[in-house]
């Protein structure tokens, strides 16, 4: 397959589901507006998770003064900020129309419904507006993929796209829960407990129910964490996400792969060998950080095998 | 040739055709809601498969629908066979003129055309020269535009033999017919285009260059934002070969390459639909982001077959338009069935005092325009714009020909006043490799503005499914 051609399909999928991990996040920040707390407390809430993102900078740039609802615009709809989710539904469709040749017609139909829909929203932050669109995106995104897994064929296509499907995913969760352990929530003047924080973000990621299928008792943030990063079968978490990966991985091997699949297997091993108390030693924002750069080194090495010009 | 037009469906008397009866009465019978609301449906379809082109001038990443009728264009069996006997000749002899120019130059030798005309002219390619290419044809892909005048002749308008674009209109007008009509496939017995692809495959597989036993072929396109785009990704994707861009490929060694996951892979065959201009930059235009450098020299070596070949802008010149007929005569031996656009050659100091005598009644091109730009259609312009005109021809007279305005022929069109006649023309897809096919009809184009005789896609022209009905 043409590297351009990977490279695009590679794309299209961490667009769609960084636009899905993106809406997760909003749902994480809708639920927990509906508890009881201070009014700091929405605002800190926001101010972790756009610096869990690494886009606090570029807020308060556009926003100097900006509050709860501005950051909820940004994140969302503001179409001049590629981070936004209209921005990736958007990157999604292009790099799609870019390979619709070898896409099937179904998956770039669905791509390019899904953006000519979201050109329908945007107007309004009225939170019901909100709950709204975060129901529909997380709805595309799933059609999206039962139409990827339902349609394409198994080829290096399929292999790739999965690829950044996975990568995308584990480097979600963890800003997901880096957002939630900055976040010093109702410190102080308590009045929603630690554990519906944490249930929010479990809710958030679909891994409620299955939180309470695992553990059988109260919802804390270490047990959280180690679901959400150590659990192999849950599929959002780090380590089933780097064992698909590593499975995609294998099937496109080439003659400049192999340290680059050493080094992503090096990477699932410490998930899937590891415990939290070491892994965590140096604390839990330190060690997802520390994750964060793996990640990244690993996506520089896949476009240097496989998706740059040889 | 200035009636009334020719209805491609109804007859003087205002009856159904003969050949039309079976569709007319069908179309009586609809209730009008039905159809309007499977005009609906077809403009939605078209807006979620991305069936769009871009327009150039407009904001960037404009895309538009071709909009599309719901009335097909009907053609009967023995109509068509006979364009079909003029269209394969008509290629025959371009494909034998491109040929010769290139090679010995017989045709000019013998003064049938004008030495000058095409040694001058810019689509001459010198580089060509000398070069054999596999089959000994340029023109693999070959759009013929052919058009009903009031005495319901078919006249050729223009030749399209560099890129030329429309086909996958003809294929998803078809497809959507059939989604939204199956009825029609079943009472009517009409002639299948889905095969153009594996058709258009074989072709471009047997003109690979000598000894390649399973050639690889790409099509090369300038990229996502060319109006033609959906086109090309189109086409790819139902032939089953990559989509390329110039920066996926490199030369080396005389060899062209694809650069893919598992390293470099070699390409045999390009379909390209970038124009001769941005090929390769280090010998055309060296501004080409678009081409690949060195690919020229592959060329030469024989290592790649570029179809179309470069250099057949110098048979669809309308400043060589006039001269095909000759072309027929000298190469087959045969006369043209398909006739020419009666042609005058402003050059020509007597054509020019002529054309320059009756322009309210004329259409002047410009020699090298294309896509309906830079032409005057004398009956439909102001006195300004006619002024307008005749100062540029009278500076330029060696860049214009001109024709009688054609009555072209009309066929029933849904417009929001009901049905009434447009004017249409057809453009059929003649491919050459080892032999010379034509899928039946061919892209029917229309121009829905009332009166308006422009078709082309970027002027508000539409399209419509072509029938050719079994005998």
């Amino acid at each position: 397959m043409l590297s351009r051609t990977a490279d695009h399909l590679y794309w299209m999928s961490r667009y769609v589901e960084r636009a899905e991990n993106l809406a997760r996040m909003l749902d994480a920040h809708y639920r927990l507006s509906l508890l009881p707390r201070a009014p700091e407390a929405l605002m800190q809430g926001w101010n972790a998770t756009l610096t869990s993102l690494g886009m606090m900078e570029e807020f308060h740039k556009l926003h100097p003064e900006g509050g709860a609802r501005e950051a909820l615009h940004f994140l969302a709809f503001d179409r001049n900020h590629p981070g936004s989710i209209l921005s990736c539904l958007s990157a999604a469709r292009e790099n799609a129309r870019a390979v619709r040749g070898t896409v099937t017609s179904e998956l770039w139909e669905t791509l390019n419904a899904t953006y000519l829909d979201s050109r329908g929203f945007g107007g309004n932050t009225a939170y019901i507006d909100v709950a709204n669109f975060i129901e529909w995106v997380k709805y595309r995104s799933h059609l999206t993929r039962g139409v990827t897994v339902g349609t394409m064929l198994r080829d290096e296509a399929f292999h790739f796209a999965s690829i950044g499907t996975y990568i995308e995913r584990a480097d979600a969760t963890t800003r997901l829960l880096e957002a939630r352990w900055r976040d010093p929530g109702g410190a102080g003047e308590r009045l929603v407990s630690e554990a519906s924080e944490w249930a929010v973000l479990l809710r958030a990621l679909s891994a409620f129910e299955v939180y309470r299928k695992v553990y059988r008792e109260s919802v804390t943030p270490w047990r959280v964490t180690e679901l959400l990063l150590l659990n192999p079968d849950i599929p959002r978490s780090v380590h089933r996400s780097l064992f698909d990966l590593l499975r995609n991985l294998g099937k496109v091997h080439n003659s400049r792969s192999a340290e680059t699949e050493r080094y992503a297997g090096e990477l699932h091993a410490r998930f899937q060998y590891g415990r939290l108390e070491e892994l965590c030693a140096a604390g839990v924002p330190q060690f997802l950080d520390q994750v964060q750069e793996r990640l990244n080194g690993l996506a520089s090495r896949i476009g240097a095998d496989f998706l740059v010009a040889s | 040739m200035s009636g009334k037009p020719y209805d491609e469906m109804l007859d003087a008397q205002g009856a159904p055709r003969p050949h039309c009866r079976r569709y007319m009465d069908w179309l009586q019978q609809q209730p009008a809601e039905l159809l309007a609301a499977k005009r609906a449906e077809a403009d939605a379809l078209f807006h979620r498969v991305g069936i769009t082109f871009a327009v150039y001038g407009e904001e960037a990443g404009t895309e538009r629908l071709i909009p599309f009728d719901i009335v097909p264009r009907v053609l009967p069996q023995d109509e068509w066979r006979r364009l079909e006997t003029g269209l394969k000749q008509r290629v025959r002899a371009l494909n034998a003129f491109i040929a010769d120019i290139y090679h010995d130059q017989d045709i000019l030798r013998a003064g049938r055309v004008p030495a000058d005309y095409l040694l001058c002219n810019a689509q001459y390619r010198p580089e060509m020269q000398g070069i054999d290419v596999p089959g000994g044809i340029y023109a693999h892909i070959a759009g013929i535009d052919v058009v009903r005048a009031d005495d319901g002749a078919f006249y050729v308008l223009e030749d399209n033999l560099r890129v030329p674009s429309g086909v996958s209109y003809m294929l998803e007008d078809r497809k959507m017919m059939m989604r939204l009509f199956p009825d029609l496939f079943t009472q009517n017995s009409i002639a299948s285009v889905e095969h153009y692809p594996d058709v258009l495959l074989e072709n471009l597989k047997s003109v690979a260059p000598q000894g390649v036993t399973d050639p690889k072929v790409m099509l090369l396109t300038p990229g996502a934002y060319n109006s033609a785009y959906f086109e090309h990704a189109f086409l790819a994707q139902q032939m089953g070969i990559e989509l390329v861009e110039g920066q996926d490929l490199f030369v080396r060694d005389d060899f062209l390459f694809a650069r893919t996951t598992r390293g470099p892979q070699r390409v045999d065959v390009i379909y390209r639909r970038i124009d001769d201009d941005f090929l390769d930059p280090l010998a055309f235009r060296s501004d080409s982001v678009l081409g690949v450098p060195g690919l020229l020299t592959v060329y030469r070596a024989g290592h790649v077959t570029i179809a179309n070949a470069i250099g057949t802008g110098i048979a669809d010149d309308k400043s060589v338009y006039p001269y095909v007929p000759e072309m027929i005569r000298f190469y087959l031996g045969e006369e043209p069935v398909i006739a020419n656009v009666p042609t005058w050659i402003l050059r020509r100091p007597e054509d020019l005092a002529h054309v320059l005598a009756h322009l309210p009644d004329l259409v002047v091109k410009e020699v090298h325009g294309a896509g309906g730009y830079g032409m005057l259609i004398g009956p439909a312009a102001t006195q300004a714009q006619i002024e307008d005109f005749r100062l540029k021809i009278v500076a330029h007279p060696e860049r214009y020909i001109a024709q009688p305005t054609l009555a072209l022929s009309t066929s029933p069109t849904f417009t929001e006043r009901g049905l009434a006649p447009r004017h249409i023309d057809l453009r059929p897809f003649v491919l050459s490799g080892r032999e010379i096919t034509i899928v039946p009809g061919g892209l029917t184009r229309v121009a829905l503005r009332e009166g308006s005789l422009v078709v082309n896609s970027s002027q508000g022209g539409g399209t419509k499914d072509t029938w050719v009905l079994g005998s």
